[in-house]
């Protein structure tokens, strides 16, 4: 079992007939975006003054955000906790944390009406404000999640810079400063991974903090002043579900054996996980007394009841069966009950809960707010699929003894 | 040994997680911080909606005074307009509706410019400030367009010109700033024909209300709408019904920014929880290194 699996760029070629159909979704939400920018977004989206925000904030920020979860709870696992076997799954982690952190800043640039003062939060502070506070952190944990991937690019070139034509002089000299950067990262790594951590509570829980502004106007089933609490306890449960659900995809992608046996044991944390969330949302639904809103039927009611039934109750009896957790099939399902529910419970709390008193009309997304969403993450699948065939991220087994050690232990405290 | 250790870790790192996020949901005070230097001299405007006809000429002197489309004069006498629910939006800062379902009079909406401001205390960049003179007004240089402010607002009042590609503006009454500076009312007060508005400090407005309540009770429902309302509101409203329900939103008395900026100021009261969950991170990580080796 000793480092039986290495991380190794994935030979298999790029194009199949899935990734041509992602890259007509992805093109199809170009073409509305370009919409976007050259006629405003009220001429792609169905926003409007009683609704400001729609599923870009709901989905792409929010619920990508919470997705992106299984790069620090891995981190958190694998680096702070010295479980090493579990280092299979972290790189896989930290690419998709990292993708997904980029498409989340890449979904407000294009969501905020000028987009060219993005930076503004960097200069002009308002410590008063939950957004403020999440889009620094977002920025703060973008960076440091670049940090970290750092050491795969190095790992990737060291001995093998080869510059064509004229700049191949500068071979040994990238080289050099490659292996020097290589260096000091790994002195210097566990400061980031914590940072990595740390910043992310910060801002999962914050992102929570976010509607709780918006007072009566949400609706009493979701507005609570513990929604930091739930937000970042359903990041928390959501991030191994979202390792497990991405590794066994991925390797049935490429055709690997999935790593049943290390995420069998990763899936042993969920279930507790899971466990505390539903007891704090049941808990708060106690205190405040809010469950007289499900004896009315109407679609909030109904659609609170799928998020809760669904996407926490029946995926955590799922992870608590052992044999659940030892098949393959079982784990997929599962996590994509889990994904499926932390995913709802965003777009809940930001659009279903949204309820302004006196709104002239309703909000339902458009085709083209559809198109830009499904675009995003379209291009966030095939990104990953050209990463992980260029950069050593997946592990595969291999019969050869562990080359590099200092590399897949990257980030330690020496 | 090293297991046991590892495992008392792991509840102090459970320990020291729950506590800082516990420490973000306790509000430890329900004011909000950020307009607590209110001056006395703030300016209102008293809103007696009994009195009010209806003629719509605050709309178009509002539009004219901030260089707005304007219709015609006559144009603005018009009852179909007037029984629309409309919204103040970007054409429009100001709208006149008529309540009558509820048996209410004309009600002109605007920003009420709270003495709490929920859009101040959401604004990412701060470009939403309380001036001393009650005004909340809008910064164009500072603001991204993120229209957190909207979310954030009780009354649903400012707009968002989502049309534009470039520099789109939010837009909400300004309390006519560039006129008050001038020693002008806003244009809304000026041009009122039956008195409706009334401009003043915000204390003069309230005793002016309060007279006017003990000296027609049987006119007026015995409520100044806005003078509590979500911390105050320097917009201040009499009517002969309640208005809290149809016309304005049933808001409690805390100010509206109150529960969020708690959670944030909890959450970073001088950046001890985040520091503290770094040190605990840290001190994990370095003694499980340990327990690692000492089993090897």
């Amino acid at each position: 079992m000793e480092h039986t699996h290495i991380p190794t760029p994935i030979s298999k070629k790029f194009f199949t007939p899935g990734v041509i159909f992602l890259t007509l979704l992805a093109a199809n939400g170009i073409v509305f975006l370009a919409g976007r920018f050259l006629f405003g977004i009220g001429a792609v989206t169905n926003l409007n003054d009683q609704y400001p925000w729609g599923i870009w904030i709901g989905l792409d920020v929010a619920a990508g955000v919470a997705l992106a979860a299984g790069g620090f709870t891995t981190a958190a696992l694998g680096h702070i906790m010295h479980r090493d076997k579990y280092e299979a799954v972290i790189r896989p982690a930290l690419l998709t944390a990292l993708l997904g952190y980029t498409f989340v800043a890449v979904s407000v640039s294009i969501d905020i009406g000028r987009w060219y003062y993005i930076w503004h939060p960097l200069i002009m502070w308002n410590g008063n404000s939950a957004l403020f506070e999440v889009g620094i952190c977002v920025m703060f944990y973008l960076t440091v999640l670049y940090i970290e991937f750092l050491p795969i690019v190095t790992e990737r070139f060291i001995g093998k810079v080869n510059l064509p034509w004229f700049f191949s002089r500068f071979n040994k000299l990238i080289d050099g400063l490659l292996r020097r950067l290589d260096k000091g990262l790994s002195k210097t790594m566990f400061i980031f991974i914590i940072a990595g951590v740390v910043l992310s509570c910060l801002h999962q829980s914050s992102l929570g903090t976010l509607m709780i502004i918006s007072g009566p106007k949400m609706h009493p089933l979701w507005q609570t002043p513990i929604l930091p609490l739930l937000f970042l306890l359903s990041a928390f449960a959501v991030g191994f579900p979202m390792v497990i659900m991405e590794s066994l995809a991925a390797s049935r992608s490429f055709g690997l054996k999935p790593e049943t046996e290390i995420l069998t044991s990763l899936s042993k944390f969920v279930g507790p996980l899971l466990g505390v969330y539903l007891l704090g949302k049941i808990g708060d639904m106690v205190i405040r007394e809010t469950f007289v809103y499900l004896t009315e039927f109407n679609s909030i009611s109904v659609l609170f009841g799928i998020e809760i039934i669904f996407g926490v109750i029946i995926p955590l009896r799922m992870f608590l069966s052992s044999t659940v957790r030892k098949s393959p099939s079982g784990l997929f399902i599962a996590s994509l009950l889990v994904i499926f529910g932390v995913f709802f419970n965003r777009f809940n709390n930001f659009i279903t809960a949204y309820n302004p008193p006196y709104a002239l009309e309703s909000y339902i997304p458009s085709f083209g707010e559809i198109s830009v969403t499904l675009g995003f993450i379209a291009l966030e699948i095939l990104a990953y699929r050209l990463f992980v065939k260029i950069f050593p991220v997946i592990s595969i087994p291999s019969e050869k003894v562990k080359i590099k050690t200092k590399y897949a232990i990257r980030g330690v405290v020496k | 040994m090293g297991q046991s250790r590892r495992n008392f870790l792991k509840q102090l790192a459970a320990i020291g997680t729950t506590g800082a996020a516990l420490t973000s949901v306790t509000p430890k005070n329900s004011i909000a911080k950020s307009s607590d230097n209110l001056s006395e001299e703030r300016k209102g405007v008293l809103v007696d909606s009994t009195v009010c006809i209806g003629c719509r000429k605050c709309e178009w002197a509002c539009q004219g005074a901030h260089e707005f489309k304007q219709d015609s004069f006559e144009n603005y006498q018009n009852d179909e307009t007037l029984n629309k629910m409309r919204r103040p939006d970007i054409n429009n800062l100001t709208v006149v509706n008529k309540y009558r379902d509820e048996g209410l009079r004309t009600i002109k909406l605007q920003c009420m410019h709270c003495d709490y401001p929920a859009c101040e205390s959401a604004c990412i960049v701060g470009a939403i400030t309380k001036n001393e003179n009650g005004a909340v007004v809008w910064d164009t240089d500072k603001c991204i367009g993120c229209r957190y402010c909207m979310v954030a607002c009780p009354f649903q009042i400012p707009a968002f010109e989502y049309h534009k590609a470039l520099d789109p503006k939010i837009l909400k009454c300004d309390f006519c700033i560039e006129r008050t500076s001038e020693g002008k009312f806003p244009a809304c007060v000026s041009i009122c024909p039956v008195e409706a508005l009334t401009y003043g400090t915000r204390e003069e407005l309230i005793t002016e209300a309060k007279r006017r309540i003990k000296n027609y009770p049987n006119k007026y429902y015995d409520h100044v709408f806005g003078e509590y309302e979500i911390g105050g509101t320097s917009w201040l409203y009499l009517a002969d019904k309640n208005l809290a329900g149809p016309v304005f939103p049933k808001l409690s008395n805390n100010p509206a920014p109150g529960v969020s900026e708690s959670i944030q100021h909890g959450l970073f009261a001088y950046f001890v929880p985040p520091i503290a969950v770094y040190a605990l991170l840290g001190g994990i990580m370095w003694l499980t290194k340990d327990t690692k080796k000492e089993n090897q």
